[in-house]
């Protein structure tokens, strides 16, 4: 559960996206692309899942990206190397399906970014051609571009502020795209609004979407259902049955209001800590 | 002379309701003595017949009104680790005390004036953690060269370590959860089990060598296979009624609707009642509905209560039950509790529908008035809602506390373990062996959800079967 690396991706940009290498052997050897961990920084913390983006199973780690968003993601990136997380479990939730499809898309906002790399990397690997559309507030804000170019056959950088990249959307190029050519599969993470505009534009392309759901979760073995959300009409757990879903079946409005339900304690909690 | 049976002592109810302090004392010396001479002793105890494991029950009381409190703990331990818990959370009036001669035949649980069994197992129990008593070890050298893997740290997995680890087997208990006890910690709240009480019983376990290995998944971080390379030699899974049941109503899904495991988790196991202090929040409402009339449904309604007076809003919380005060599956204590309380009941209405406002969170329940039609599968009168009559309810936090299904975590990645339609383990009734070679299970993953002293039973028969499993392996 220690800290090994640390370091943080986005020089000059607030909220700051932060990497970190945690020592974590038993994860290590069965975390799959798509799926996470839940951390707790400390005894009286707050169990908050995050993606696996990378491991490495001889040196027993895993890493994860954060971005400095609620209470305990600003606590997390406090700690520094040497220091010990108070709990680490998983893997957890199904890994992405990875397998040949064809032609896929994968576009990744903000810190989603962090969250397509291990797929489009397996994706790749799995022989498929890859299409990937990454995009960020601002140049700065921008992680991962090389590593995620090294696994892409085509590449596009969208930024909100045009410093970097094309000035506009991922949104805007995936529609691009969509007109131009036809894909077998898109892959979308970031935040909720974008991957909700994502699946509204590949529906009329009649492209699957498979999203990974960010739901607030507690004990992330099914027992609670705080993660819940609806898709097809039903009620599924993400911790157990997801992180990936349909994204054209995901109730997009229940999700995003049930993600804000504490958001006055975590402003208090910020403000108490000064973070 | 017939002798009033004693209460045991409690913590004034408009007190309590402001912390969550422990609210039964449980008996002094006096008054257990007083109530250990009001035990017939039967020449047939049928009270013995109506405990799930079997406990001593006409002996260990007459060894109270002797006075001999080590001899009284020595008997309940030849049958139950922990005393000191079930003697808190047992639900007496079903079992023993309801099976006791003083009760009056044909009620549906035990009368006032049959012997509080539960109140002197407490007092015992608690002397012996008071006392350090421990019953003999039985050390073998064989049985010492074998290591098993529990997986879950709840009364199962706690029974079964402690009754292989007196054998000098290597056990080692493998919890999901960062913290021990499963349901005793993450379920029942801590005026009904204080946590010391909890960590004295781990801890015995520690002393005696068992391994604990929280934030462990198996299924996920490892699997059973792995488990038997890595050289265990027996398994036993005692993973608890994992997945919370919902109503399947409209609105269940708006902010501020939790089921009680979340609820409970948060408050329980997360200390979000020492919020900010703890970092996991709750939400607290000034019309808070719990749904359902088992002893969860009775500790998630004490547990909003509390957090309504500690966060200086008007208690008021409503439980709604289909049924009426009789059909509730839970202790008698706790509904007397919850009412004492000021716990609203609100019985023979079934819920129909949430309402939710523009940013998604609860504000009215409606549901329908009921009456009972026949009694169903469970014995029970079946409720029969009436369409004409609807009722609405404020609610602003909305806690549903109607059961648990099986969790699949494990089951699903271990094809060879053989599941019934409900998704629990199926087990051979005498061994409690799986359909997988040296893998036994016990507690709520067996045969569904059970009382604590239930999932003990099982989890003591498992450690039997364990035990001459390994004699029989080498």
């Amino acid at each position: 559960m220690k800290i090994l690396d640390k370091e943080i991706l986005t020089i000059g940009s607030k909220p700051q996206i932060i990497k970190m290498v945690l020592l974590a052997p038993d994860i290590a050897k069965k975390a799959l692309p798509g799926q996470f961990i839940v951390i707790m920084t400390h005894e009286e913390g707050e169990r908050v899942p995050l993606t696996v983006v990378n491991k490495d199973i001889n040196a027993g780690t895993i890493q994860i990206i954060v971005q400095e968003a609620g209470f305990t993601t600003k606590l997390l990136s406090k700690l520094n190397i040497g220091d010990s997380l108070y709990a680490i479990v998983g893997p957890l939730g199904h890994a992405t399906e990875i397998k040949k499809y064809g032609k896929v898309i994968l576009i990744g906002g903000g810190v989603g970014i962090a969250e397509i790399y291990p797929v489009t990397k397996a994706l790749k690997q799995a022989n498929n051609e890859i299409t990937t559309i990454i995009g960020a507030r601002t140049k700065n804000a921008l992680i991962l571009e090389e590593e995620l170019k090294s696994v892409t056959d085509n590449f596009f950088v969208a930024t909100d502020d045009g410093s970097y990249g094309i000035k506009g959307f991922t949104t805007n190029i995936l529609k691009d795209l969509l007109t131009k050519d036809k894909y077998d599969l898109a892959y979308a993470v970031g935040p909720i609004p974008m991957m909700r505009i994502a699946c509204s534009v590949t529906k009329p392309f009649n492209v699957k979407t498979i999203v990974s759901l960010n739901s607030l979760m507690v004990d992330v073995t099914g027992m609670c259902g705080c993660c819940r959300v609806t898709v097809d009409g039903k009620s599924r757990f993400t911790c157990i049955d997801g992180p990936d879903f349909d994204g054209h079946l995901v109730d997009w409005d229940m999700l995003e209001k049930r993600n804000n339900v504490y958001t006055k304690q975590e402003k208090h909690l910020c403000n108490l800590h000064k973070l | 002379m017939k002798k009033d049976a004693i209460q045991a002592k409690e913590l004034n109810s408009s007190i309590r309701r402001k912390y969550f302090d422990e609210v039964v004392l449980g008996y002094n010396e006096e008054e257990a003595l007083i109530e250990a001479s009001r035990c017939l002793q039967c020449k047939n105890p049928l009270c013995i017949n109506g405990c799930p494991v079997g406990i001593d029950i006409k002996k260990f009381i007459y060894y109270i009104s002797q006075k001999k409190y080590d001899e009284a703990y020595y008997t309940i331990r030849e049958k139950n680790n922990f005393a000191s818990i079930c003697g808190r959370v047992c639900p007496a009036e079903y079992q023993c005390r309801k099976a006791c001669i003083l009760t009056k035949k044909g009620l549906p649980f035990a009368s006032p004036q049959s012997i509080n069994i539960h109140f002197l197992e407490r007092f015992i129990g608690d002397h012996g953690i008071k006392e350090n008593l421990e019953p003999p070890l039985k050390k073998d050298e064989f049985l010492s060269q074998f290591k098993v893997a529990i997986v879950g740290s709840g009364p199962a997995g706690l029974c079964c370590a402690g009754e292989l680890a007196r054998y000098g087997i290597n056990v080692v208990i493998y919890e999901a959860l960062h913290k021990l006890g499963g349901v005793l910690r993450y379920g029942i709240p801590p005026f009904r089990i204080p946590r010391n009480i909890l960590d004295i019983e781990i801890n015995y376990l520690k002393k005696l060598g068992v391994k604990f290995v929280p934030n462990f998944i198996i299924g996920r971080t490892k699997t059973i296979e792995e488990l038997f390379n890595e050289g265990f030699s027996a398994i036993f899974l005692g993973l608890g009624a994992g997945v919370p049941s919902f109503l399947g109503i409209q609105g269940e899904n708006l902010c501020n609707v939790y089921s009680a495991n979340e609820f409970l988790t948060r408050v329980n196991l997360m200390s979000s009642y020492k919020f900010p202090e703890y970092h996991t929040p709750v939400n607290v409402g000034e019309h808070m509905i719990v749904i359902g009339g088992g002893n969860t449904a009775m500790d998630a309604a004490r547990v909003a209560l509390r957090l309504q007076e500690m966060n200086g809003i008007k208690p008021n919380t409503t439980i709604v039950y289909r049924r009426t005060e009789v059909e509730m599956p839970a202790r008698r204590l706790e509904i007397e509790h919850a009412k004492e309380e000021g716990i609203k009941f609100k019985l023979l209405a079934q819920p129909n529908e949430f309402i939710g406002d523009e940013q998604g969170f609860v504000r009215k329940l409606f549901c329908y008035e009921c009456e009972l039609g026949e009694p169903d599968a469970s014995g029970r009168r079946r409720p029969i809602p009436m369409k004409d009559k609807k009722i609405e309810f404020n609610c602003d936090v909305a806690i549903i506390a109607i059961g648990l299904g099986a969790n699949q975590v494990l089951t699903s990645v271990t094809p060879d373990l053989k599941t019934d339609k409900w998704g629990d383990i199926v087990v051979s009734s005498d061994s409690m062996e799986t359909s997988i070679k040296g893998v036994f299970a016990g507690g709520d993953i067996v045969g569904g959800e059970g009382t604590v002293i239930e999932a003990m039973g099982m989890a003591k028969k498992a450690s039997k079967s364990i035990i001459n499993f390994l004699k029989n392996s080498k």
